[in-house]
């Protein structure tokens, strides 16, 4: 039998506000432990919630992102267990009237765009951290446990896709573009090594062609894109041999063990589900008018996708236009500015992708001396062939190191072809005096060997001539001589 | 020294320089030295504190700066109000010894308005109960008869005010919590318009019946005490922005052209004959002052205490589950977390707290949240529906504040049904989120006070304390508790 696999993923971005979900406690995850806490985020008796807007904003803007209406009066709801480092025992979470829901995601894979449903995004807060101590930090043996509340009531978003996910590959490049949007709008710092966003995947599998949904299984800990895509493949594996053995799915959480390459049962207590679920009563209805969508929305950035698009309508291919979307906002503009000043779109993406981001990574420095004029002007100096490819490297370097125009650098580095024709003949003719074994290769119609004279002629020019012009000149020498 | 026994007196004594504040604290501690023995009305009484801030308060107002009706008055709060440095239990074992690091919202309104505070005092565990026997530290007792119960659960603040140990307190009330006890011991007590009275700092029972307010011996002191601790708090977001009514605009203004509703469902079977009599009498003389007196009918009165017994409870179980020895408080040690927190939870935590955790987790269990704490919230929607009709009609609602007067002690410990419907007047103001106040019209003829209760709209409180002054004009009560005092 064939197999289909549908997978959705529930993505937790923490935000990067600079206070808390509920309370004027500064976010800082560097700070010593229990630092950034106050009566509200350490849940003692009497203190009560009250919502950052900041955060509101926050949510708002990556639910427009995500194509999501934004709910008018959405309501916080109490999402109720024990648990150590949750300080009231209960999480304020969204329940059936989240803030955001029924939006889209368009992801493309092996040159398919795919649309991915977003189920909702809801408003929440984190919980405090956890360390094990003694016994090697597992929870079952540990001598002691230390709680640290600093990032106890950090505002989280939570994104639901639906069920749309057909493959791994497909669940990662939805998550690189959703960690890519998130990134963009600068509403969350987004880095998965430091689980500033994270994405779980549920993942089950039906016969191909069947409509119903299979037993879901939830897998958890994957800390980077390439540990979500493993995962899914082991699970999706792992439950298509169960099932053709015979074996009968279990809906559980499963953890990824990313040295084993493999998901592994979390033993789960029961009855520990139900979560009683019910609207805050320290808190009202959260109002979102319009006029503040909107407001919200006129100030959101171009979007990876529409910036992918808008760059393949300006003639890059669409790996380019991939790379250069997820470039840094300085070879970006750097890119917007050379077109224009009249640039080619895939000579400037060459050269900013290319070298320019080279010298940012060896030096570690920004690209202060450069503009988009100046990139404009070096295409232009190699497409004129007033300097060769090799000679405008150099004269980069030195328009980067603040030595003036890219015409001036190439003036004053002594970089400017030779491409006068009575200049570079008398070369030539010299050129194929001295190498008449060559000459003669050539002849007998080794055509390569015209790549030799050549280079014997820059030697003897300095790098100076126009490779070019000195390879149309030898083969008319040649030609006329014989 | 002849020392006054109310906010307005002792106010006007302090500016016309006949007393001080701190004879005023001294008076208060003298009755509570007298008293405390014998009604147990507070739990922990700050000497030291309060008279530094007494002396303050002399200095302060001998320097010219006048902080208001308030300035050098001493004031007891329930012990479910966090005051910073000052030991903070909600009379539960699971507190004990916690000395909470911040002040609630009304504590710094009191302190700012220059009040001297003078102790905590006791309630029912959590403000779970209605005769103030549910507390871990033994149970209050009632000063105009110190075998009876001064009800509950703010019975140390009403107690404490009856007896003269303080001029004014501040009580919560969730389903009656104020009005039941301040009928019970002969005092005003006010649950303002929910959201008017910031709860921060206030240990929740039930968040969304939850109100702070005064109990005071007048019905301008009740005023007077109110307009200290109310306004918009922005730490939290219940709290009504404003504007503001004035409560102490119409004092005295009489109940003349007013439309007063008489609630047919809070009468007959449950009520003493003494409190129906002394309500029918009042009613009759408000209509004598040329108030236009009408039946009403709230027949969503009837199911008013079953929804409030699945709403509280269920708010209860989430606010409740903080107090799980992690943080503060009382821990048990276990094997594991889970088990510490178990035992602690058991062990700190008394039976009547115990049973409503139990009930508010069962009504918010998947499978059982519709038919219990769903259709308890359609309930509430239903009151609201029906007092908002009714308040087209009339100005006020009027009725008995409790069925009864101050029970026996011990009475109705073992049958907490009985215990619940003592609230049967007052819950229905909770689950509207509108303001009542009871005033207290007579004794009865065992010499045990009996309140009246006057409900409003929301924000009605002009018209309210208008009416209840004239209540308090007509029934001339000005009966003082005698208590027995025990030498040494």
């Amino acid at each position: 039998m064939s197999w289909e696999a549908v997978i959705g993923i529930e993505t937790h971005v923490e935000l990067s506000t600079r206070s808390k979900m509920f309370c004027g406690c500064v976010v800082d995850f560097g700070a010593a432990p229990n630092t950034n806490v106050c009566p509200v985020c350490l849940g003692l008796p009497g203190a009560l919630p009250v919502p950052n807007r900041k955060a509101i904003e926050g949510i708002i803007a990556i639910g427009l992102a995500l194509n999501c209406e934004i709910t008018e009066r959405s309501v916080f709801h109490r999402k109720n267990y024990f648990y150590a480092d949750l300080p009231k025992n209960y999480q304020i979470s969204q329940y059936d009237v989240p803030v955001c829901h029924d939006g889209h995601l368009d992801v493309e894979v092996d040159g398919q765009t795919r649309r991915v449903g977003i189920e909702r995004a809801h408003m929440e807060e984190d919980t405090g951290k956890s360390t094990h101590v003694g016994d090697g930090g597992r929870i079952d043996a540990a001598s002691a446990t230390l709680l640290d509340f600093n990032r106890s009531g950090v505002p989280l978003v939570e994104v639901v896709s639906r069920p749309d996910i057909r493959s791994a590959a497909e669940a990662r490049v939805y998550a690189q573009e959703l960690r890519a949007i998130v990134a963009e709008l600068g509403v969350s710092d987004a880095r998965l090594e430091e689980g500033s966003i994270r994405f779980d995947a549920n993942v089950s599998i039906r016969p191909e062609g069947s409509e119903e949904l299979g037993t879901k299984v939830e897998i958890k800990n994957m800390n980077s894109f390439r540990s979500l895509e493993r995962a899914i493949e082991f699970e999706i594996a792992r439950q298509i041999a169960a099932v053709e053995a015979g074996e009968e799915l279990v809906q559980e959480t499963r953890h990824w063990d990313e040295e084993a390459g493999e998901t592994l049962s979390m033993r789960t207590k029961e009855g520990s589900s139900d979560y009683r679920y019910f609207a805050d009563p320290d808190l009202v209805p959260l109002v979102v008018p319009a006029d503040w969508v909107e407001e919200i929305r006129s100030t959101l950035p171009e979007l990876p996708e529409q910036r992918r698009k808008r760059y393949a309508g300006l003639g890059l291919d669409p790996k380019s236009a991939e790379i250069l979307s997820a470039s840094s906002p300085v070879i970006r503009g750097l890119f917007d500015d050379a077109l224009d000043a009249g640039a080619p779109a895939p000579a400037a993406f060459n050269w900013l992708t290319g070298e320019v981001t080279a010298w940012m990574r060896r030096t570690e420095s920004e690209p202060s001396n450069l503009t988009g004029v100046r990139v404009a002007a070096l295409i232009e100096l190699v497409d004129t062939g007033v300097v060769s490819a090799t000679a405008a490297k150099e004269v980069l370097e030195g328009v980067l190191a603040g030595e003036g125009e890219p015409r001036a650098v190439a003036e004053a580095r002594d970089l400017v072809q030779v491409s006068d024709r009575g200049e570079l003949a008398g070369a030539v003719e010299e050129v194929l005096a001295a190498n008449s074994d060559a000459v003669e290769r050539y002849r007998g119609g080794e055509e390569k060997v015209i790549g030799f004279l050549v280079g014997q002629v820059m030697r003897q020019t300095g790098g100076k001539a126009d490779p070019k012009l000195v390879n149309e000149l030898i083969r008319e020498s040649l030609a006329g001589n014989g | 020294m002849s020392v006054p026994d109310t906010i307005a007196g002792a106010a006007r004594a302090l500016r016309d320089g006949s007393v001080t504040a701190v004879d005023l604290l001294e008076s208060v501690l003298e009755r509570a030295h007298l008293t405390e023995a014998q009604l147990h009305a507070y739990l922990n009484i700050d000497r030291d504190g309060a008279r530094a801030a007494a002396e303050a308060a002399d200095a302060d107002l001998a320097a010219g700066n006048d902080r208001g009706p308030l300035h050098g008055i001493p004031i007891a709060l329930k012990d479910n109000m966090c005051t910073r440095g000052l030991e903070t239990t909600a009379a539960s074992q699971i507190l004990a010894g916690y000395v909470p690091p911040y002040d609630a919202t009304v504590v710094t309104s009191l302190r700012e308005a220059g009040a001297v505070i003078v102790g905590k005092t006791n309630l029912d565990e959590f403000a779970m109960g209605s005769s103030t026997e549910n507390s871990a530290y033994g149970p209050s007792f009632n000063p105009w008869d110190i075998t009876r119960v001064p009800g509950g659960s703010s019975g140390g603040s009403a107690a404490a005010v009856a007896a003269g140990s303080a001029f004014g307190a501040l009580g919560s009330d969730t389903g009656g919590s104020i009005r039941q006890p301040a009928s019970l011991t002969g005092t005003v007590g006010v649950k303002p318009t929910y959201g008017t009275v910031s709860r921060y700092g206030l240990i929740a029972f039930a968040s969304s019946l939850d109100q702070i307010g005064p109990i005071t011996r007048t019905v301008e002191d009740a005023a007077l005490l109110l307009q200290a601790i109310w306004g918009h708090d922005p730490r939290d977001a219940t709290s009504y922005p404003g504007p503001y009514p004035d409560p102490a605009a119409s004092l005295g203004a009489g109940v003349d052209g007013l439309r007063i509703g008489v609630v047919t469902e809070l009468a007959g079977e449950g009520y003493e004959p003494a409190v129906e009599s002394a309500v029918a009498d009042m009613v009759a003389k408000l209509q004598e002052e040329g108030a236009t007196v009408v039946e009403v009918s709230l027949p969503s009165f009837e199911i008013a205490l079953s929804a409030y017994y699945l709403i509280a409870p269920a708010e209860a179980s989430s606010n409740l589950a903080r107090f799980d020895g992690v943080r503060y408080g009382l821990r048990v040690d276990g094997e594991t977390t889970e088990e510490m927190m178990a035992r602690t939870r058991g062990q700190g935590f008394g039976p009547e707290v115990v049973r409503r955790v139990l009930l508010g987790t069962y009504a918010l269990s998947a499978g059982y949240y519709d038919a219990f704490y769903g259709q308890a919230q359609r309930v509430r929607a239903a009151i609201r529906a029906d007092v908002a009709r009714v308040f087209g009609e009339v100005d006020v609602l009027v009725s008995p504040t409790s069925p009864t007067v101050a029970f026996s002690a011990g009475a109705r410990v073992d049958d907490p049904l009985a215990m619940y419907l003592s609230d049967i007047c007052t819950i229905p103001s909770n689950l509207s989120g509108d303001p009542a106040m009871s005033v207290p019209i007579g004794l009865d003829e065992q010499g045990l006070p009996i309140g009246f209760q006057v409900m409003a709209p929301s924000l009605g409180e002009e018209t309210m304390f208008r009416v209840a002054a004239e209540v308090e004009r007509l029934a001339g009560f000005d009966a003082r508790p005698e208590i027995p005092v025990v030498a040494g």
